[in-house]
Order: structure tokens, then C-alpha cells, then sequence
């Protein structure tokens, strides 16, 4: 039985699980000997799991030996960013706030990845309350990029992506508001989905920006996410926004090729600010995607360029009310010397919230406050609606959209801390996607000359991950090189 | 547009219920200048006419038959309160005692 089992993807584990070729209990063992092995350098968990995790994969192994399928992720082990809310151990957010937190129930994707079968194997890092593009944010830990450990991760799900590069995770789930999945995807080589805002029931991740916030995995293929999302996917009496929509087998659209399929390149994302070296690595793929037969168009997407201003006004904004709830009342951090209730409120929030989150609800409340909410919010949510009508005229000429999903490869280590604006543009060609509710994957297209990886993102129509999964197959079958394993080094 | 002066981000904070020590008053004066300045490039576009999103589902309102439900115990309720009776929170006193 070989030691290595956990760089295997879940598709190929379903297979060794139901054939008795490797047991739950080894395949964890591994799995958790790894952790051990690499985390002191990619330090992607912030809680690991192992009497649970060990315990689960008796359940499991006893299930296959009597004959019942525990389900389709039987057996997988499985990291969760630390806002997933689960009874098991802690849900932080990476925040001081909520230090020490048990939730009294599980997130709906939770609960869902634990009746299919799926072990989870503890927490992941990210950016506090998942406020960042790089996990620098976070309050605990560092996290390095398993491809340079001089570099960040990406983020917000910087640990997500992490685990599942170094194989400290098969699977791991992340959300999504701006680009906190397909970035940090890109930055460490994985495939990462935000799907349609809608698709997947958000209750019991702790809130960011609700009308953008979407829950998505990180897999090491294109059909490990298509798995996932038929676990994931679905309407959740527990979550109004989730939407009353058939989730088909996103499996059966993997092989369906993209022959006759149109891709739209947008003209506002192929402009100087791209690098010349990620824009060869697109092209490439594009090349790849044509020779399979699709139509490449070139699509228009005109008010791209004010993405970033809408995201982080109405993301803010939104954040700004979210986070009121954290008041020292009912959990999380309350101010050993408040003397009253206003001292409560204003000593716990301001010692309990780090730098970026006090700076987001600094300008969130600033542009809904009286005076200013017609300038910045409602002007933003006009501008939102005209960049959701950029996306359904471009979805006129073309069944998918491909862009990169970043400007540039991941940088180092406190490269862009020092200037909030700089960090905000790293969600240039993600944040577009959140404020239209599109689905946007992102996918593996390469190494730079600095061995590091880069991200094609694929843009669907609104509940059409099908067309995602599709073409993102088509694409890694197709591309002719192997990623390879991250050095961790 | 004006940007911001430190008795914005004075007033900004009292808002939110934070408390900035000077130098976190300075670094926002000018941070928060510079990313509201970004955002004032939305001015170049004309929307007088466009309806404002709230939001990108065509959902309403949706509703459930009103029936009672499982719900967290007290205990589950009170586990994570920094301070409780077992029966209620704990905050400090609202109104002073005479």
C-alpha cells in the first residue's frame, strides 16, 4: 500500500476506496503524516483535526466493509477555510474577535460534504473576516505559497489553496467575494470555482459582503470540482438566497468537448496592465481551446475598468453591517475593562479587529453615511447594473468568457501591505464576476520563468458551471504539460 | 470632491464604534483619501437613468409554511457568551445605579 496516497486526486481515491485498494484509515494516516511533514513551512492549517479525522475514517472503512456506500466523497479528506462555521473545533476567521469560537452548528455545505462521505481535516488560514488578497491579514499565522515560501499564497483563502497544492488536503473549501477563490487558485496552482451567487447556500459562513459572498472548493482537477459540486450545490431552506434551480450532474458535462463552443476575449482585460508573460500563457491556452474545436470571438465588457470602485464600495459598505454583530454580547471578544455598554462596544471591536477590517468598516460606513450614501453606494449599485448588462450583452456572442484570472504571478511577502490601493487591484479580473453573480473558474495554464503558477479563468452565464467544467476539461486534457508537484520549498 | 479630514474620520469612527489613537487617525486621513479618490472615477459615467442593483438574483421575498421548528438549546445559546447566568447574557450596567 503506497504511503502516498493523498497526491491522488478524489475521483481517482472513490476508486481505491470502493476496491479495496487503500482504507480510509491509511489514506488518513498519510494524509495526516503530511500535514505533519510540510505544514511547519506552508503553515496553511490553523486547527488540525486528527483524533476526529481518524475516527471518521473507522466510520467510513466500516461502511465499505459491509457493502454501503457512505457516498461520493467517502473517505476524502477534506480542509475548511476558518470561516466555515462546524462543531468541530473552532471558527475564527483568523480574527482575535472570535478567538476561541465553537459553533453550536455546521455550515449547510458542511453538513452536506459530511453525508456524502467527506472527512474533514481541520481549519484553514486566511485574511481576518476574509478582508485581503495575499492571507497577510490573517491574525494568527503567516501562510507561504508551497511554490516559493517567499511568496504569499493569495487570498482570501490563502490556507485553502495552500493545503491543496502541498497535498495537506485532497479537497478544500474557500468563499469567494471578490476573487477569493480563483486568486489564490492561480497564485498556487489549483482549481478554484466561485459559482453563480445562488448556487450554493452560504448559511453558516460568517458573513463578509452578502450580496457577493459565494462558498466554493479547491481541487487538484478539473473533475475533483465537478464532483464537488454536485455535493455542494442546491437550494437550502436555511439560506433565502439560495435559488430554487435543478442542479444537473456537472460530471456528465465534462466530456461533452468544446466543439462548436464560442469564447469571448474581452478587449478591456487584454490591455498593457496584463504582463507580457502571463498574456503568453493565455494565448497558449486559448490556442489549446481552438484546436478543440471553439470559436474564438473578441467580446466587449465596457465598464470593467470600474469594477474595482463598485466592488469596494458596496463590499464595504456591506461590510460595515455585518460585522456590527460582533458587539462582546453573545460571543466572541468582549473588553476585560468596558465599564458600560458603549465601552463594551467601541474597546471590544477596536482591540478584537485588526488594520484592514478596521479600515474596511472605516470606509463602509463612510459611503452609507448621510451626505455621501447617493456619491459612493448608490452610484455603485447603478454601476453594478451596468456591469451585469456588460456580461449579458457579451453572453449574447459567446457561451464562456476567458480572461486571466490574475495581472500577475503571486509576489512576495509584504510586496503591497503598505498600500491598501495597490491590494485592492489584485481583484481586477475576479470582482467583476461577484457584482454580476456570474460563475467564474479558475484553472492552471502554466509556469512563469519564476516556476510559479498562472490562472486562466473561465466566466459562465448565470447557473451554467456546466459550461465551466466543460471547457476547463477540454482545456486540461488537452494542454499537453503537467503542472507537477509544488516544491515546498 | 472633498477628501477626508481628520474630523471626518472622527466622526466616521463614532459611527462605527471604533476607537483610532492619532497615528491610526493620520494613516486613515490619508488612506481613506486616496481609495475615495479611486472611486470618484464612477463621476465619469452618467447613470441618471439606470435603476441601482441591489441585487442579482430576481428573488422576492420567500417565504416557509410558519411552523415551529428545531432551534438551539439555552445552553448551546449561552456557550460562547463571554459573560452569562445560565439564563441570560451579562453586560455591564446600562443605567447608572441611582
Amino acid at each position: 500500500m503506497s504511503d502516498t496516497h493523498y497526491t491522488k486526486t478524489a475521483h481517482e481515491l472513490g476508486d481505491d476506496l470502493r476496491s479495496g485498494a487503500v482504507t480510509a484509515t491509511s489514506l488518513m494516516e498519510s494524509q495526516l503524516a503530511r500535514i505533519d511533514d510540510v505544514d511547519g513551512k506552508t503553515q496553511a492549517y490553523v486547527e488540525v483535526w486528527k483524533n476526529e479525522a481518524l475516527e471518521r475514517a473507522g466510520v467510513i472503512d466500516n461502511e465499505l466493509k459491509q457493502g454501503n456506500d457512505p457516498g461520493p466523497l467517502a473517505g476524502i479528506p477534506i480542509g475548511l477555510k476558518d470561516n466555515l462555521c462546524t462543531t468541530i473545533g473552532t471558527t475564527t476567521c483568523a480574527s482575535q474577535i472570535l478567538k476561541g469560537f465553537e459553533s453550536p452548528y455546521d455550515a449547510t455545505v458542511v453538513t452536506k460534504m459530511k453525508d456524502a462521505g467527506g472527512i474533514f481535516t481541520g481549519k484553514l488560514n486566511m485574511d481576518e473576516f476574509a478582508m485581503g488578497s495575499s492571507t497577510e491579514n490573517s491574525s494568527i499565522q503567516k501562510t507561504c505559497n508551497p511554490w516559493d515560501l517567499g511568496r504569499v499564497p493569495g487570498g482570501s483563502s490563502g490556507g485553502a489553496a495552500a493545503s491543496v497544492a502541498a497535498h495537506e488536503a485532497v479537497i478544500s473549501i474557500g468563499s469567494d467575494t471578490g476573487g477569493s477563490i480563483r486568486q489564490p487558485a492561480a497564485f498556487c496552482g489549483c482549481v478554484g470555482l466561485k459559482p453563480t451567487y445562488g448556487r450554493v447556500s452560504r448559511f453558516g459562513v460568517v458573513a463578509f459582503a452578502s450580496s457577493l459572498d459565494q462558498i466554493g472548493p479547491f481541487t487538484k482537477d478539473v473533475e475533483d470540482c465537478a464532483l464537488m459540486m454536485n455535493v455542494l450545490s442546491g437550494q437550502d431552506p436555511y439560506d433565502a438566497t439560495s435559488a430554487d434551480i435543478e442542479v444537473p450532474d456537472y460530471r456528465e458535462s465534462l466530456k461533452q468537448g468544446v466543439d462548436g463552443l464560442t469564447v469571448g476575449l474581452p478587449k478591456e482585460f487584454y490591455t498593457d496592465s496584463l504582463n507580457d508573460e502571463m498574456r503568453g500563457l493565455i494565448d497558449k491556452a486559448v490556442d489549446v481551446l481552438k484546436g478543440q474545436g471553439a470559436n474564438v470571438v473578441e467580446v466587449s465588457l465596457p465598464h470593467s475598468d470600474y469594477g474595482i470602485a463598485v466592488y469596494y464600495i458596496i463590499a464595504t459598505a456591506e461590510a460595515s453591517a455585518n460585522l456590527a454583530r460582533f458587539d462582546g454580547v453573545r460571543y466572541g471578544f468582549r473588553h476585560p475593562d468596558a465599564k458600560n455598554v458603549d465601552e463594551m462596544y467601541r474597546m471590544s471591536k477596536s482591540e478584537g479587529y485588526g488594520q484592514e477590517v478596521q479600515r474596511r468598516i472605516m470606509l463602509g460606513t463612510y459611503v452609507l453615511s448621510s451626505g455621501y450614501y447617493d456619491a459612493y453606494y448608490l452610484k455603485a449599485q447603478k454601476v453594478r447594473a451596468l456591469i451585469r448588462q456588460d456580461f449579458d450583452k457579451a453572453f449574447e456572442q459567446c457561451d464562456v468568457i476567458v480572461t486571466p484570472t490574475t495581472p500577475t504571478a503571486a509576489f512576495e511577502f509584504g510586496a503591497k501591505v503598505d498600500d491598501p490601493m495597490e491590494m485592492y487591484l489584485n481583484d481586477i479580473y475576479t470582482s467583476t464576476a461577484n457584482l454580476a453573480g456570474v460563475p467564474g473558474i479558475s484553472i492552471p495554464c502554466g509556469l512563469t520563468e519564476n516556476k510559479l503558477p498562472a490562472g486562466l479563468q473561465i466566466i459562465g452565464k448565470p447557473f451554467a458551471e456546466a459550461d465551466l467544467f466543460r471547457t476547463a476539461y477540454a482545456y486540461e486534457q488537452n494542454r499537453g504539460f503537467d503542472m507537477g508537484d509544488a516544491p515546498v520549498a | 470632491m472633498a477628501k477626508i479630514t481628520t474630523e471626518d474620520v472622527e466622526y466616521v469612527a463614532g459611527l462605527a464604534q471604533l476607537i483610532l489613537d492619532d497615528d491610526a487617525k493620520q494613516r486613515l486621513v490619508k488612506e481613506m483619501g486616496d481609495i475615495l479618490s479611486y472611486m470618484d472615477k464612477l463621476s465619469e459615467l452618467n447613470t441618471d437613468d439606470v435603476e441601482p442593483m441591489m441585487h442579482v438574483l430576481d428573488i422576492t421575498n420567500v417565504y416557509r409554511e410558519d411552523v415551529v421548528g428545531k432551534s438551539l438549546t439555552r445552553e448551546q445559546t449561552l456557550k460562547n457568551a463571554p459573560k452569562h447566568d445560565d439564563e441570560f447574557f451579562l453586560v455591564p450596567r446600562i443605567l447608572d445605579a441611582d
